[in-house]
């Protein structure tokens, strides 16, 4: 039995897929029966052909020993899904269902994973073997904490709370003043209440290495991993390379050896482990910080950048193979003994989203903010780190002050615009010494950082005058543009598009500059990572001059392997990276080939999903006989396994470095459609340079995404859309809205994930929407829907063929329209729609997927509002391409919606592919759809708010959620309720609930309040809430709301005052205390606009800090009731996909 | 350094040239080149009298990271007289390194060539062996001559290095409560092996190459020890013949150079290795403890597997001790008198 990691969360991403994937293979491969769990449908793990028995259940300890009774198991696998896994092994050791059914536990031991993981233990162990670690107490509560700090424990502390992932719930206490807070915040985060407080190595530097141990102890250390950004800065929130750079050999022998003795002593029997070190080159002090006894999101990382497959070896150590017995299948003739060297740069760069977070504090800690990551292969640093840079495809610009010393000022505070101001700085000549200071990062780096302005410096001087964009001041334009400026982001800017570039220089003197260029310069330029985007505006010329003038004079990328060894044996895996360099290493092979867009970094609104999608088009485009190229800079995804593809390109996903790759290869074509908006934004310039496209043509993408094009589609379909108008003006945004009347949908024009997405309800509030949020201009319109109100969401992803459609899946979103449907429960089938309403949106789609001439995947979100006069069906937006779905369709239904699509690519016609329900559908007069499903499946979203302390944790326009889960069960009921678990949010059975809505949903509270009552649970309601429920015939007690209780205090405590006598403001109880004191089981409470936020807000914030599941919309906890009252009494049932789909995977 | 105006290349005797840059002293130099895989201890590298009269290409593209510094030193002299980097960082921001690399090159007179694509000259060494090279920088540099030139350099094979890098007088290194007295033959011996040696409590009595066996035991040794060195183990027969006269007398340990000498002297062969070891990554199996060793390697040629029973005129019989886990080449052999078993 192999455990995953769920969903994707902050900390723990699509690593844990790419591991247990590889896992998976390995262990089918060796002959074992493999079950796996896993509660996150968009894994490639959870394919039903990677396991025997595979279940999305989840991943809770009473759960699997479900699952564990059911299918008994020799052997338990914890070591490849991340912190989930390893503490769900923790806990099934602990209450005995391991020994019970003879579970054997394999990778690490229970012994092991305690050494490594209890802090304290830690600690000893590492004092064992000569080591040291900061100094430090574990402390079980806030008096333990003071005790520590009387005992002599110094300031500035690190709070770690045992048995997290990603240091969640961890920070800096570096004053007396916060200490009791973030300690409070640490305890409240460990599952064990328990914290380590740690004497700070801020400053120093910081080193992983990734060490491999088998059954014989044999040791070998995979790669070294140096982090940019100093100690106090969580790892996964650093600029990291490999190998690394700055240590001597003497120095990096130093932590070789330490390795070898921590995985030792810790006892990890066989497998990977990551080790963290802190080292002072002032003192040449070593300490060690944490030791992982797992696969990690650097192990995936160091796999990625060595050829080296960590997690594969891992699981072939694990059930007995030792290292010298495992070949390198790159090299063919190396063991898996060979240690790893490599012959070029690797950065990694993190990607964040505090853009979707406005209040949360977006300085970088010891507590992981980012959301996903990209790394770069170049044979220099600078090549790498520029790579790196571009790679980020940043939607949001840095501001940058004017003034250097507010400048220096901003780079002191970790953020995750830190590297953009460093250039910035060093552009305007502030010294690499007083960055230094400012930052500690090691001035290797800063001068690395330098040449590249130098270079930068000596291009510009051939320009024939300052380019224009470098004249612009920083801070100039829109806060939300679409593409970096040039002049401050660097390399960032290179993943914009093309009419953008060439929009902002003055091309006849460009030109004329690109001219006097000589090659030469052009050539260094390009060998330092520069891309043409780049070089065109430091030139002031246009990127497709600097592309023609490039080609001219024949500089053009090599693309060398990664291979393991340093080119000392020769490499059999393709796998490759670009480089200005002489010998080019990627001959096209014979067979046709086609090549596959992967996605980029991972971020909210586009993450593992699409991955998926990609893996899927690899295997079918592999399966119909073509070579399948895979072209991604995401180092955690199973996309970019090397195995995965026939060839590898780790490339950034921009215009310029696609088209090299397909000038490289000659493919019959590109798809774009499976990697999410990243390779659609590309689409139209590899079209326009003769790139054929695959599947759905460029000219059915601009007819879709085209608001006024797609308008008249829906004009000739006679479907109907809101009302909407497109905003060049604030003047003209307030007029639209006028027109079509409030309230109204408002985002600007080229968002992703809802970005910057505002219901807005009067015209007050547009005003200020239109003049703060979001400035609109002609360049940058902004969209203005109108907005349906106490509308049910849909989501429809089909697949077309130009002839048919078949239809993947209708779902029904559980939150009303408003919610982000990224952000939404959603059910398959649809609960409550009717057969008449999902037949017209059946027949809807087909319209529109044949009308646009979709050839492919294709998503469509519908609104439906009920009247009394019947139902209205309305297309909130269709997006020709694979979706964030397709994952949870794919599954919930048995039919691999996205092979299928791939399929028709490849010139397969629908009806000829035998697809389930094909038949049946066609027979009743019906848009063909699987018919035959016996089981509800729900997908729940799983929100980052635990991360980002201060933020409100209610739904709406703007997706927020990382990842999500699925729960398989008999009814929707049952479903809903296992996938409320699986995200983390336990239903209560007994005890009490709190309830305050808002006016709109009193009414349909009343259902809610009189289910649970009658279950037996005790109801708490604020005023309004308990007078309604009141009239309805329930008693719930009535308590004070947050702000009530506070001005009660007030009153109070100057009552006594003036008269002297005892301040009782301290009995004065809210329903925040309450909560705090753990006295609630279960919240509901739904936002009412602006003016009662507060108190809506201290309520959610005390339920996450007590982990108490609250729920915002009165529909969710609708289906909550049901779920509570569908599970009273009863027992959970686990089905794995094999017994839901007989005949399909193993 | 990722530029410089000055021009260098690097020929090959097959007519293979790399166009760089030039940097550290200007100069042509020839002799075989090679290339190493480690990503650290450059200085190391091209300070191991190993190196004599070869020119190492780092197949790490990032070379002299962390600066240069006394105490990595592994001789008093620069053996590998030029290096070939895709790029040299002149910069000492290591604290324990007090030099930048480029510059304590040309102090110590080694040309570098820099901006070559090393992974294709690796990947040419890998494919067609180590061979004559000239690696050249400065002005007015002609290929032609420079190409002619290098086809008639001697190659390494059949030339005695050991004698340019071996110590001229004997000496003794010691540390107080040494508990054993090792005779060290010097065929070029890197300190570090030194330093191993006086950490596990030897007095150490560093020899010339040419020592005769009986200035050796004269001195009384605990054991005799062979060290590393340059080259062809062949032609050093004066060596051969006087380890000879010490097997069986006292116990010999010798390590590359040191092991092939020993190997000769009980009636083995030696060849040339096509590119030869060159790293710090290579693991070795230890048949006697049933384990992995990683270990750094630079060899360029290795003990023949004996194709039947060695010599049994040497009285000695081989015991596979430890292999190379990825080629068939012999990393070590253990001997064994065969009257003593």
């Amino acid at each position: 039995m192999l455990l995953g990691s769920g969903p994707i969360v902050i900390g723990q991403a699509c690593e844990f897929d790419y591991s247990g994937t590889q896992a998976c293979k390995v262990l089918l491969e060796e002959g074992y029966q493999v079950v796996l769990v896993n509660s996150n449908p968009a894994t490639i793990m959870t394919d039903p052909a990677f396991s025997h028995r595979t279940y999305i259940e989840p991943l809770v300890p009473e759960v699997v020993a479900k699952i564990i009774a059911k299918e008994r198991p020799d052997a338990l696998l914890p070591t490849l899904g991340g912190q989930t896994a390893l503490n769900l092994a923790v806990a099934l050791t602990e209450d005995g269902t391991l020994e019970r059914y003879g579970v054997e536990l394999i990778g690490a031991n229970y012994a092991a994973i305690h050494r490594a993981e209890a802090r304290d233990e830690f600690r000893t162990t590492m004092a064992s073997i000569g080591l040291r670690v900061p100094e430090s107490a574990v402390v079980r509560s806030l008096e333990e904490a003071h005790a520590a700090l009387a005992s002599g424990l110094r300031l500035p502390l690190i709070v770690r709370p045992s048995f997290t992932l990603g240091g969640h719930g961890g920070g800096v206490a570096d004053s007396r003043e916060v200490f009791d807070m973030v300690v409070k915040a640490g305890l409240d985060a460990s599952p064990t209440h328990q914290v380590l407080l740690e004497e700070s190595v801020i400053g120093w530097k910081e080193f992983e290495l990734e060490v491999m141990r088998d059954l014989k102890d044999n040791v070998v250390i995979v790669c070294s991993i140096e982090n940019v950004d100093p100690m106090g800065i969580h790892t996964g929130d650093s600029i990291t390379v490999a190998p690394q750079q700055t240590l001597t050999d003497v120095q990096y022998q130093r932590l070789r050896d330490a390795s070898l003795d921590i995985i030792r002593a810790i006892g990890v029997e066989t497998g990977g482990s990551n080790i963290q070190f802190a080292y002072s080159p002032e003192t040449d002090d070593l300490m060690v910080i944490e030791m992982n006894p797992r696969v990690s999101r650097s192990s995936a990382l160091a796999s990625k950048a060595t050829g080296f497959p960590i997690a594969k070896i891992a699981a072939k150590l694990a059930v007995g193979y030792t290292l010298d017995e495992i070949p390198n299948d790159i090299t063919k003739k190396t063991p898996a003994c060979f240690e790893p060297t490599i012959d070029y740069v690797v950065v990694k760069t993190p990607r964040w989203a505090f853009e979707k977070f406005p209040l949360a504090d977006a300085r970088l800690t010891t507590h992981m903010k980012s959301v996903g990551e990209n790394m770069a292969i170049g044979r220099t640093f600078k090549e790498a780190f520029q790579k790196s840079m571009r790679s980020r495809e940043l939607d949001v610009r840095p501001d940058i002050p004017d003034d250097n010393g507010a400048l220096l000022a901003m780079i002191a505070i970790p953020s995750a615009e830190r590297y953009d101001l460093i250039l910035e700085a060093i552009r305007r000549g502030v010294t690499l010494e007083s960055i230094f200071r400012a930052t500690m990062i090691d001035e290797w780096f800063l001068e690395e950082f330098r040449e590249i302005i130098e270079a930068e410096n000596r291009l510009k001087s051939f320009a024939v005058r300052p380019a224009f964009a470098e004249s612009l001041p920083p801070t100039a334009g829109p806060r939300h543009e679409a593409q970096m400026g040039p002049a401050l982001a660097g390399e960032a800017a290179a993943g914009a598009n093309l009419s953008a570039v060439a929009a902002s220089g003055p091309p006849a003197e460009g030109s004329a500059a690109l001219a006097t260029l000589p090659r030469e310069e052009l050539r260094q330029a390009k060998r330092l990572g520069f891309s043409d985007g780049r070089i065109a505006k430091l030139l002031g010329c246009t990127e497709p001059e600097v592309r023609a003038r490039r080609l001219e004079d024949g500089i053009t990328p090599a693309y060398k392997a990664v291979d393991t060894c340093a080119a000392e044996f020769e490499a059999y895996t393709p796998y490759f990276y670009s480089s200005y360099d002489e010998e080019n290493e990627a001959l096209p092979g014979e067979k046709e080939r086609v090549i596959i867009l992967g996605s980029g970094p991972n971020r909210i609104g586009q993450g593992i999903e699409f991955d998926y999608c990609c893996v899927h088009a690899v295997m079918e485009m592999r399966e119909q006989g073509y070579d399948a190229i895979m072209v991604n800079c995401n180092p955690e995804t199973v996309s970019t396994d090397y195995d995965t593809s026939d060839r590898l390109y780790f490339e950034p996903l921009t215009f310029e470095d696609v088209l090299n790759i397909v000038e490289n290869e000659k493919p019959k074509g590109v798809i774009v459609q499976f990697g999410g908006q990243t390779p659609l934004k590309i689409a139209e310039q590899l079209h326009e340079a003769g790139v054929p496209i695959l599947g759905t043509s460029q000219e059915a993408i601009d007819l879709a995404e085209d608001r006024e094009r797609f308008g008249g589609v829906l004009q000739k379909l006679g479907l109907q859309a809101p009302p909407y108008g497109t905003a060049r003006s604030a003047e003209e945004a307030l007029a639209i809205a006028d027109r079509i009347g409030y309230p109204v949908l408002a985002r600007p024009s080229y968002v992703l994930g809802g970005r910057a997405m505002e219901i807005v309800y009067d015209r007050a509030s547009l005003e200020r929407y239109i003049h703060t949020a979001v400035k609109a201009s002609p360049r940058h319109p902004v969209l203005i829907d109108r907005f349906l109100e106490r509308s049910m969401e849909i989501d429809v992803d089909a697949v077309c063929d130009g002839d048919d459609v078949y239809i993947g899946a209708v779902m029904q979103h559980v939150e009303e329209a408003g919610v982000h449907s990224g952000d939404s429960a959603c059910v398959i089938p649809p609960v409550t729609l009717g057969d008449e309403v999902v037949r017209r949106v059946e027949e809807q789609t087909a319209a529109l997927a044949l009308e646009l001439g979709v050839i492919g995947l294709m998503n469509v979100q519908y609104a439906l509002q009920q009247t009394d006069e019947g139902s209205t069906i309305y297309v909130l937006e269709v997006n020709p391409r694979g979706s964030r779905t397709v994952p949870f369709v794919s599954k919930a239904t048995g039919v691999p919606l996205a092979r299928v699509a791939t399929k028709v690519i490849a010139g397969h016609r629908l009806r000829d592919l035998d697809l389930p329900g094909w038949e049946e559908s066609v027979a009743a007069g019906r848009v063909p759809r699987r018919r035959d499903l016996t089981h509800v499946a729900v997908k729940e979203a799983v929100l980052p708010f635990p991360r980002f302390p201060g933020v409100d944790t209610t739904l709406g326009p703007e997706m927020k959620s990382t990842g999500e889960v699925m729960g398989v069960g008999p009814s929707f009921p049952v479903a809903f309720e296992k996938a409320q678990l699986a995200a983390g949010d336990r239903l209560p059975s007994k005890g009490t609930v709190f309830i305050s809505v808002c006016d709109a949903d009193k009414e349909a509270a009343v259902g809610v309040a009189s289910t649970l009552a009658r279950l037996g649970f005790r109801l708490l309601a604020t005023e309004g809430t308990y007078l309604t429920l009141g009239r309805n015939g329930i008693e719930p007690e009535l308590v004070l709301r947050y702000s009530q209780g506070l001005q009660a205090r007030e009153a109070a405590t100057a009552r006594a005052k003036r008269n002297g006598g005892v301040d009782c403001g301290h009995d004065i109880v809210t329903i925040v205390d309450l909560i705090e004191a753990g006295e609630v089981d279960l919240v509901v409470n739904t936002p009412r606009g602006r003016g009662a936020r507060a108190d809506g807000y201290e309520i959610r914030r005390a339920a996450l800090r007590r982990g108490v599941p609250a729920i915002t919309t009165i529909a969710a906890a609708q289906a909550a009731v049901q779920a509570i009252e569908a599970s009273f009494g009863g027992e959970v049932t686990v089905t794995c996909l094999q017994e839901l789909y007989p005949g399909r995977g193993r | 350094m990722y530029r410089s105006e000055i021009p260098g290349y690097v020929v090959l005797k097959d007519g293979t040239v790399y166009q760089g840059f030039g940097f550290a002293a200007p100069g042509r130099v020839f002799g075989e080149i090679v290339f190493n895989t480690g990503m650290t201890g450059y200085q190391e590298v091209i300070t191991d009298p190993s190196y004599y009269g070869q020119m190492v290409t780092f197949t790490y593209p990032m070379n002299g990271n962390y600066g240069a510094a006394d105490h990595l030193l592994e001789s008093g002299a620069v053996h590998s007289r030029a290096i070939v980097v895709r790029e040299a960082k002149n910069t000492n921001y290591n604290r324990t390194c007090p030099d930048a690399w480029v510059e304590w090159l040309h102090h110590q007179g080694v040309t570098g060539v820099g901006g070559v694509d090393t992974r294709a000259l690796t990947r040419r060494i890998r494919a067609h062996g180590a061979m004559t090279a000239c690696v050249a920088a400065g002005p007015d540099l002609k290929v032609n001559d420079l190409l002619e030139e290098t086809r008639a350099y001697p190659s390494l094979s059949g030339r005695d290095l050991v004698r340019a890098v071996t110590c001229s007088e004997p000496y003794v290194v010691a540390t107080s409560g040494a508990r054993y007295h090792v005779v060290a033959f010097d065929y070029g011996m890197k300190r570090s092996i030194l330093k191993n040696l006086l950490e596990v409590g030897c007095r150490v009595t560093v020899v010339p190459a040419a020592f005769t066996p009986r200035q050796v035991l004269e001195l009384e040794p605990d054991g005799v020890f062979l060290s590393n060195g340059p080259g062809d183990p062949a032609p050093v027969e004066y060596a051969v013949a006087s380890l000879r006269g010490l097997l069986g007398q006292v116990p010999v340990f010798g390590i590359c150079l040191g092991h092939q000498l020993m190997a000769l002297a009980v009636g083995f062969s030696t060849y040339k290795l096509k590119f030869g070891h060159r790293g710090i990554n290579h693991p070795v199996k230890n048949y006697l403890k049933d384990a992995i060793e990683i270990t750094s390697q630079n060899h360029g040629f290795a003990v023949a597997p004996p194709g039947g029973r060695p010599d049994s005129g040497t009285g000695v019989i081989w015991l596979p001790s430890t292999r190379a886990t990825w080629s068939s080449s012999r990393t070590s052999v253990r001997y064994r008198s065969a009257t003593s078993t």
